[in-house]
């Protein structure tokens, strides 16, 4: 059957949409995304022309009017539109004039399959916009000054774009709404909401959770959670990827600032950051620079001015991640191939806390296979209130321990109650790249001036490979740096040119490699504890020339997807080590980055850090002089031994429909 | 009198589909295409285009979808045609089950007909027995059934891809158009969604030829039109009338002269005013899908906007700004009037949002849902202006 999909390259994520059941249910049709089944077979992948508002321009066959008139220059507004999102076409803001149309029909949605006439300008098509914004503001209720989206909210440009001068339907003064603020992640405003459905599409296409959903009719339509219980009590994986495509207020990450300027302001406290490798490269759009733009030591500076006693960078234990990770991988290999027993081979990744969440409640028989490594946010949590306590002389109770994340998740995973090695709180608040943004500018800081300093010690000056776990592929192509350093006695750039392990990059849903094993080297000897233990054995032949086969996957929807082959036991089931990354792009397009979010947007950033990696000496975990220390001076016993055990690793509940 | 029996003239179980199974699937869309029927649903659309476009859509798998979900206010001739005419109706559906290359024909049965499926149900596996249904139909090389799915209540879901989708399991929502269901319907294979009236004067066709069914109508609209009459009148109920009757004509029939307006077709219609009763039922000025409902002089027509918004309120889906938030807003407009408490601004600007609202809504829901205020604010002026507010405010 000639079929053509009329909407534009998607990220994979949402191009698989229809391909599961959410537990949410399915998605609506109307918000699946358009397939024509052409009439002649000739038209796929022909041109047709369109006239639109004079200019005539051929497109090829199924464009969208969206699409064909952005190429000549010609805007139309969107709001229910979002590239990363299957069309919706219900806002209504982007109706356009279509020959042989007796309605007005929406540019997003609307495919030119023969030759049109388009007009984007006339007199109902204008009235109709304007009225389409009357209609949305008269039910919006919210203040734009006390709007966390004040100065970056779509209907208030739109508003200003159509010369909204009064609210000629009303305005309404009052709430309707209490406003949920039950999780630890996002907080929901409904008051703000314009039904604009992007929350749900995110979720149920994107991400394939579905806690969202249209309820009810009419002008009674409202997004709800199953049952409209709080968002804490219902099966929400924290993403926070509805936050990013929300084109107002109505979706925000919960903002603990004020009780971080508190501890700031409080002597006694020492309080420390720990920035995640992808906030750096997306810090500055908060700043208007353009996306891709480094900013990492003009943010370092700007965090201690804004009154941060330390700042260390998280990539420290992602390198630390690297060693317990990829030790783990390395005895769960040993064990099930040379041992001959049950590992729960492939080994999942346990980086992303949203991933985390949504295999405790969509595959919590799975649960074996996940890293017991915590994710290095953790990692350094723990670190922090013990060992850097230690060092320092601080009393832990005194520490205040901060992370700068792309992240909305990690505030719940912050909060988990295993989380508590040292006794506290392994990480005491986690704020989101936009609220780090937003204090900086509070305290008077312009960021984009600042000049540039280092990272802290003992936790700075870490590895690119920690630095490339914020992009979707980087935790693998850190993890095959060093296992392949580690266990051939080569050296990575002679294994890939310049130690970049490209099938595992870009923004494929998922993505597959093989790697044979050319040779084997010696045994470090980190691993001795191990090797005495039975847990590896003397040396590493048992890998000669075996293939070790890993997968990628970013965007929960596409992590369903390998997890379902894994079930119906396909290609991944015979991986040894899966990357998963809850949100699209990998943690570059967090959902506690910056907003807007594209696939350009988060093309642009991933560039930025594999760019830094590139210009770093040392772009090795394993190399890392700090994490080399650590070993020494307070892990004493190696990856995987006792002291890591308490401090560096956690456990799991398998939560299937329940919360607990 | 201008009534006439037509399409519900006596027809013998099976004799349409006997004929039909004896032609070429062509030749069934030509005798159709010749009648020049048009969509009785409401919306006018030939029928042999929409049966044609799915015929020659290249899909292994293709639907038919009868549309009982006969919901709006006024309409109760599918009903009438549910439990008298099942035959013709069941054969009208394997006739264009036929005619497109469909091998599942399927009823979406208001959820307040739930009481006519057992019946329906029987027919069907008498049909089964007779081999009017099932495998080989009638001995032809023609795999053909049908199923009865029932709908929940929702008034949108008579609009066809809302219908489709709730056929799916989702909500009741309008998708977007194109592409249409001859294309991508029922699971993503072409669909063609038929009304009851429209199965039924196919199955007759097929049995009386094309000139037969033309011998009644105009040339835009062939054929005759079951009407659903009901409000101000002495004989209410379910008449057939030829295309191109008057309303004049009409209300002479039911007895319901001194009308000060007529409402055809439904809370989504037209407001006809008394000085344009000399209108005509048909698609080129009158389109109905059969409801006509007679409005007495003593009836308030602010009242009867209020009517017909407050059900709008209460049925539009949600999802489209427009038709979710603007129904409201002509509401509240309604009762402002109701109270003399809309300026002549104020009533300019919704009478503007109400043809915004026929011009940007999603579904025909939306689109139509003005039409009754925006005629009643331009035929009724004076009638709905200058009220003075009640005394107890």
């Amino acid at each position: 059957m000639p079929e053509k999909k009329a909407t534009s390259p998607k990220p994979q994520a949402s191009s698989e949409k229809s391909s599961h059941v959410a537990p949410g249910g399915t998605a609506p049709t109307s918000e699946k995304p358009m397939t024509i089944t052409a009439g002649k077979a000739g038209d796929i992948g022909g041109l047709v022309s369109v006239k639109i508002d004079d200019i005539d321009i051929k497109v090829p066959f199924g464009t969208t009017i969206l699409e064909a008139a952005k190429t000549v220059g010609i805007r139309i507004p969107t709001l229910c539109y979002h590239e990363d999102l299957c069309l919706a076409g219900v806002c209504r803001i982007c109706v356009v004039e279509v020959s042989k149309q007796r309605t007005l029909q929406t540019a997003c949605t609307f495919p030119v399959t023969e030759p049109v006439t388009v007009s984007t300008t006339s007199q109902r098509v204008r009235q109709s916009r304007r009225h389409v914004l009357d209609l949305l503001l008269s039910k919006h209720y919210g203040e734009c000054y006390s709007c966390f989206r004040n100065n970056n909210c779509e209907l208030q440009a739109l508003a200003k774009e159509y010369g909204v001068d009064f609210f000629r339907f009303g305005h309404p003064d009052k709430p309707r709404f209490e406003i949920d603020r039950s999780s630890y992640s996002v907080v929901r405003d409904m008051n703000k909401c314009v039904l604009c459905r992007r929350c749900v599409r995110t979720c149920i296409d994107l991400q394939s959770v579905g806690v969202l959903t249209a309820a009810h009719r009419s002008d009674k339509t409202k997004i709800e959670t199953f049952l409209d219980r709080p968002l804490a009590d219902v099966i929400c994986i924290n993403c926070g990827q509805c936050i990013n495509r929300c084109p107002t207020g109505a979706l925000r990450a919960k903002d603990p600032s004020d009780e971080i300027w508190a501890a700031i302001d409080d002597p006694k406290k020492h309080v420390v950051m720990q920035t995640a490798p992808s906030p750096r490269a997306a810090m500055g759009e908060e700043f208007d620079l353009p996306p891709g733009t480094s900013v990492t030591q003009e943010m370092n500076t700007a965090i201690r001015r804004a009154g941060f006693d330390m700042v260390f960078d998280t990539n420290t234990t992602a390198d630390l991640t690297i060693i317990e990770e990829g030790t783990e991988l390395l005895t769960r290999l040993y064990k099930a191939l040379v041992k001959k027993e049950e590992a729960f081979v492939p080994q999942f990744t346990s980086c992303s806390p949203g991933w985390v969440k949504f295999i405790e409640h969509f595959y919590p028989e799975w649960l074996p296979h996940v890293s017991s490594c915590k994710s290095p946010q953790q990692m350094f949590g723990a670190l922090i209130k013990s060992y850097y306590a230690q060092k320092q002389n601080i009393d832990p109770a005194d520490i205040v321990s901060v992370s700068l994340m792309p992240c909305s998740a990690k505030k719940f995973e912050a909060n988990r109650p295993e989380m508590r090695s040292t006794g506290f709180k392994d990480v005491d608040f986690g704020l989101t790249t936009r609220e780090m943004a937003q204090m900086i500018k509070e305290a008077g800081v312009d960021l984009p001036h600042m000049p540039k300093t280092h990272f802290d010690l003992p936790f700075g000056d870490a590895s690119g490979a920690g630095l490339i776990f914020g992009a979707s592929g980087g935790v693998m192509e850190a993890a095959i740096r060093t296992v392949i350093e580690v266990v051939t006695g080569l050296k990575a750039e002679q294994v890939f040119t310049d130690a970049n392990v490209i099938p595992v990059r870009g923004f494929e849903g998922v993505k597959y490699m093989e790697i044979k094993v050319p040779q084997t080297g010696p045994m470090l000897d980190l691993f001795k504890p191990l090797i005495k233990k039975g847990r590896l054995g003397k040396d590493w032949t048992w890998l000669n020339g075996a293939t070790l086969k890993v997968a990628v996957a970013h965007g929960t929807a596409n992590a369903r997807k390998v997890m379902e082959d894994i079930k119906a036991g396909g290609k991944f089931a015979g991986c040894h080590f899966i990357e998963f990354m809850a949100c699209p792009g990998g943690c570059i397009g967090g959902g506690g980055q910056p907003i807007p979010t594209s696939p350009s947007i988060r093309a642009a950033r991933a560039k930025a850090i594999y760019a830094e990696d590139m210009g770093l000496a040392l772009r090795k975990s394993h190399e890392n002089p700090h994490v080399i220390k650590l070993y020494e001076e307070f892990l004493t016993d190696g990856p995987c031994g006792e002291q890591s055990h308490k401090y560096l690793h956690t456990h799991y509940t398998p939560r299937g429909d329940y919360l607990v | 009198m201008a009534s006439v029996i037509h399409i519900m003239e006596r027809y013998e179980a099976g004799s349409g589909l006997k004929k039909a199974l004896a032609m070429s699937r062509t030749d069934v869309i030509r005798q159709i295409r010749e009648s020049g029927i048009r969509g009785r649903g409401g919306a006018g659309f030939p029928t042999a285009v929409k049966w044609n476009l799915c015929a020659v859509a290249q899909s292994p798998k293709k639907f038919i979808v009868c549309n009982a979900d006969e919901g709006e206010p006024g309409t109760f001739k599918d009903r009438l045609l549910l439990t008298e005419r099942p035959e013709v109706l069941l054969d009208g559906i394997t006739i264009g089950g036929y005619a497109i290359g469909a091998r599942l024909g399927v009823i979406y049965l208001r959820a307040e007909y739930a009481y006519m499926k057992p019946g329906l149900e029987a027919a069907l596996a008498a049909r089964r027995e007779n081999k009017l249904l099932g495998k080989k139909v009638l001995g032809k090389d023609f795999d053909f059934d049908i199923e009865i799915r029932m709908g929940a209540g929702a008034y949108v879901c008579g609009e066809e891809t809302a219908l489709i989708e709730s056929l799916e399991g989702s909500r009741g929502e309008p998708r977007n158009r194109p592409p249409y269901p001859v294309n991508t319907g029922l699971v993503g294979a072409p669909t063609a969604v038929n009304n009851v009236e429209t199965l039924i004067a196919c199955a007759q066709i097929l049995v009386k030829g094309p000139d037969w069914f033309k011998k009644l109508g105009t040339d835009v609209s062939t054929g005759s039109k079951l009407l659903s009459i009901s409000g101000d009148c002495r004989r209410p109920g379910v008449y057939e009338v030829g295309f191109g009757t008057s309303l004049k004509d009409i209300l002479k029939l039911v007895e319901g002269e001194g009308a000060k307006a007529v409402q055809v077709g439904g809370a989504s219609g037209r407001t006809v005013p008394a000085k344009q009763f000399g209108r005509k039922l048909g698609f080129e000025d009158l389109a109905t899908g059969g409801s006509v409902i007679v409005i007495g002089p003593q009836r308030d027509m602010l009242g009867v906007a209020e009517n017909f918004l407050e059900f709008f309120v209460e049925e539009s889906c949600g999802q489209c700004t427009p038709c979710r938030e603007g129904n409201p807003k002509l509401l509240e407009g309604v009762r402002l009037l109701k109270r003399g408490k809309c300026s002549v601004g104020y009533l300019r600007e919704l009478q503007n949002l109400g043809r915004t609202m026929q011009a940007a809504s999603k579904c025909g829901l939306g689109q139509s849902s003005a039409n009754a205020f925006l005629d009643i604010t331009e035929h009724f002026r004076s009638e709905i202006l200058g009220r003075v507010p009640a005394t107890k405010e």
